[in-house]
């Protein structure tokens, strides 16, 4: 037994070793650069290396229509993927301030290891006009994980008869849309490359825009229904005046046999969800942009960080702490990402959406508050934000 | 200089109430228009100073790794005390004021960052941005004012202790951050209770300042030197960042004396300082309370832009890189008001603000009334005032004033009589 003793010993010294050796240099690293961290001086040089917060750098700008462009980034080491249909938050400096937003990944996992978003330039909008229009190629922005639940099941052609489905898409709303077509068809130089994992399905795409010039990804909706890939119904409001979900059934006969799923503005989704919930169909969404309706009482709004400032009942707690200098996390500013979720501690606030009242009482309601999206709720009343 | 409300003539006397709001008025829209338009470039500014002083401090410290070599010790503690009087002036004390907290960037806000010094973020940010800034300048509240240490007043009353006065300042400035520590603590009243009565907020901050002082002593004292073993340059390593350190200590301490010292800064009563002070009030007080200095883009850099005190103490949050471009604006604005813009160059202010320290380490009059030829009996006065008593102290006082009295009245009648 005595002579196993010190192999055994120094066996297991051996194993700690190299664990016990990373943590000491990482003390000394730390100990080195107090009070910054190391990572503060990798970002000088290597911003997109793993271990760094996500970030990407923009490669590249490629024009869609006179106010839309995709925007190509290299995302840093530690990007996870994402499946087609999710979406990304993305914090970008414009003029000087930092500002997130949430879009829509427009192409599937791709070889070169880019990702792309596509951005329509909204009227007043701070952050698209300036990725459509002046866009910082070669700049870093900071990035977050993909996420979203709008996307396509796993298994999609396990059916012997094939998968049937249809997209009603409308705007901008294309653009998850589009994530999901490009990965099940890709374009090659030669053409459409049909894939063993898009075989047997059948996809309607209604897709909904203004105007044709202004539509968004049409050469490319186009190019699949000449492949025939997909079947294309292009509406366009002036010329067919605006779709009535009615006319769906026309449109589309096989309607009923179909998965629906639907992306655009909330008007179009509550008419689609009405429509199919009264015919039995499967529907599935993801609302962009909503209308913001309710206007309620307002009230001073605190924060645990120690600002405090008074708000109307327009304003939403995002845009109120934002003012009062509290960094807010925050990423669509329309309802949709969840990337400004706060927990509200005590007070009420009310869905700019539907009026819908959120109230949290110390005692009664989460010890830790109530989670609620700072960038649709606005004061109804005092209230006091975990943050 | 004493507090405005006792001086012969208040230099605020002849504005009116209206005319104290209206200054208040004209200075919010200065700061409205530098809030409109400040922007990428201004981002880009700041950002270029600090990844400009992350290289600097980097790259000197690589270079003392090897500072057993006489040129790179020097060229090392030179840059290293570039790094760490950039990283304390010009971005540390302004990112807590929160003048970038605009940019949304919790990487470069009020709220996260800490600075390469021995006192705490925390510390700092309450006894400054709090206390300093809001009471700026007013005799018994703005602890500044002599750090609670110094006689900065002829209307503090003068005892013998204070004779050392320029020896404490001069050791303050050496170990001006240590010095910074323990005021933002409170140190002195702190220490001076008995150790059950003293608040758990203080020996919270006490603990949380001693790790962030042996923090910056292991970084600089052990861990730096420790890497330059290999090449035997422990030592001069070590010496390197000490030197660093002092020149440091005292390039901050001379800019901060310069701010609030110099001879002709006004100071304030507590009791005159209404309860409910007015926006305009407030600004008045600040102009007057501030001296700047003149000099070079550089020297404005390196004092992190606290060359521009005056337009500093107006608006504390407004970006560093935007004082001197609003400069001209608030200068117009006190000449228009007939209020005394104190600037001068960097060493006159030094000295201006050093002379103070010395005139009230002694009796109120006692350089006015010193000669070469009564010097003898002036020191032989001196050392009555120092080892007499209470009334001693008050009879000598009260002659030396009405010399120092008679001495400037002769002055203003040979100049008049010079004029005529």
């Amino acid at each position: 037994m005595s002579s196993f003793s010190p192999l055994l010993q120094s066996a297991g010294r051996r194993r700690t070793t190299w664990s016990e050796v990373r943590t000491r240099l990482e003390k000394v690293a730390n100990a080195a650069v107090t009070p910054l961290m190391p990572a503060d001086y990798l970002d000088l040089f290597h911003p997109l290396r793993s271990g760094a917060p996500l970030r990407g750098r923009i490669v590249e700008l490629v024009p869609e229509t006179k106010d839309a462009a995709t925007i190509v980034l290299k995302p840093g080491s530690d990007w996870a993927g994402h499946v087609p249909g999710q979406y990304l938050r993305i914090g970008i400096d414009v003029d000087g301030v930092r500002q997130w937003r949430a879009y829509s990944l427009t192409h599937g996992p791709r070889a070169d290891g880019l990702i792309s978003i596509t951005v329509k330039a909204v009227p007043g909008g701070k952050v698209s006009n300036h990725l459509v229009h002046s866009c910082p190629v070669g700049s870093v922005v900071h990035l977050e994980q993909a996420t979203g639940e709008f996307v396509l099941p796993e298994t999609l052609t396990s059916d012997p008869a094939g998968t049937k489905l249809l997209f009603v898409t409308a705007g901008s709303g294309v653009t998850p849309v589009i994530g999901m077509l490009r990965n099940l068809f890709p374009v090659a130089d030669e053409g459409v490359v049909h894939l063993d994992r898009s075989r047997g399905l059948d996809i309607t795409v209604v897709h909904v825009a203004p105007t044709r010039p202004d539509s968004i990804f049409l050469r490319d909706l186009e190019a699949l229904d000449a492949s025939g890939s997909i079947r294309l119904v292009a509406r366009y409001d002036d010329q067919h005046g605006l779709l009535d979900v009615a006319e769906l059934a026309t449109l589309v006969p096989d309607l009923a046999e179909r998965t629906t799923y639907a992306c655009g503005p909330g008007g179009l989704l509550d008419a689609l969800d009405a429509h199919h919930a009264e015919a039995g169909l499967d529907l599935f969404t993801e609302q962009f942009r909503p209308a913001l309706v309710a206007v309620g009482d307002g009230g001073e709004v605190s924060f645990t960080s120690g600002a405090s400032v008074t708000a109307d009942g327009a304003t939403t707690l995002l845009d109120a702490g934002e003012s009062a200098g509290v960094l807010m996390p925050s990423g669509c500013r329309m309802g949709v990402c969840f990337g400004c979720v706060v927990p509200l501690r005590e007070g009420s606030v009310r869905d700019l959406r539907n009026g819908e009242i959120t109230t949290a009482v110390p005692g009664e309601t989460a010890p830790e508050g109530v989670p609620i999206q700072t960038c649709i709720t606005a004061a109804a009343g005092p209230c006091h934000i975990g943050y | 200089m004493t507090v405005i409300t006792k001086q012969d003539v208040n230099p605020t006397a002849h504005l009116t109430p209206e005319d104290i709001e209206q200054i208040g008025v004209e200075l919010d829209a200065i700061r409205q228009s530098v809030i409109d338009d400040r922007g990428e470039s201004d981002a880009k500014y700041i950002r270029r100073v600090i990844d400009t002083q992350r290289k600097l401090e980097l790259g000197s410290r690589a270079v003392l790794l090897f500072s057993a070599l006489p040129p790179a010790w020097l060229l090392g503690t030179a840059g290293l005390a570039v790094a760490k009087i950039l990283e304390n002036m010009e971005i540390g004390h302004n990112v807590m004021h929160g003048q970038w907290d605009w940019m949304r960037d919790p990487k470069i806000h009020s709220t996260t960052w800490e600075w390469d010094n021995a006192s705490t973020a925390e510390g700092w940010k309450h006894s400054h941005n709090e206390i300093h800034h809001t009471y700026t300048n007013i005799v018994g509240k703005d602890n500044d004012l002599g750090y609670g240490i110094m006689r900065v007043d002829e209307d503090q009353r003068w005892i013998p202790m204070y004779l050392a006065q320029p020896v404490w300042n001069f050791i303050n400035a050496c170990f001006f951050e240590y010095g910074i520590a323990a005021y933002d603590l409170e140190l002195g009243k702190n220490l001076s209770m008995p150790k059950e009565k003293r608040s758990e907020e203080f020996k919270r901050r006490a603990k949380n300042t001693l790790r962030k002082i042996r923090q910056q002593a292991t970084k600089d004292y052990v861990v730096h030197p420790a890497l330059s073993i290999p090449t035997g340059s422990f030592l001069p390593t070590l010496a390197a960042n000490f030197t660093a350190n002092l020149v440091r200590n005292l390039w901050s301490h001379s800019v901060i004396m310069c701010g609030h010292f110099p001879e002709g800064v006004e100071t304030f009563e507590k009791k005159a300082i209404p309860d409910n002070e007015t926006r305009g009030e407030w600004y008045v007080r600040q102009m007057l309370g501030s001296a700047n200095i003149s000099g070079s883009k550089a020297m404005h850099l390196m004092t992190g832009n606290l060359s521009h005190q005056i337009e500093h103490h107006l608006f504390p949050d407004l970006p560093s890189n935007r004082y001197a471009e609003v400069a001209p604006k608030v200068k117009a604005l006190f000449d228009k008001y007939d209020l005394n813009y104190h600037e001068a160059p960097l060493p006159a202010q030094v000295y201006s603000a050093w002379h103070k320290v010395v005139r009230l380490s002694l009796p109120n009059g006692f350089l006015a009334t010193t000669t070469a030829k009564n010097l003898p009996q002036q020191m032989k006065m001196l050392y009555a005032m120092t080892t007499g008593d209470k009334k001693t102290r008050r009879v000598a006082q009260l002659r030396l004033e009405q010399q120092a009295r008679r001495i400037e009245r002769a002055k203003a009648e040979k100049q008049a009589t010079a004029a005529a």
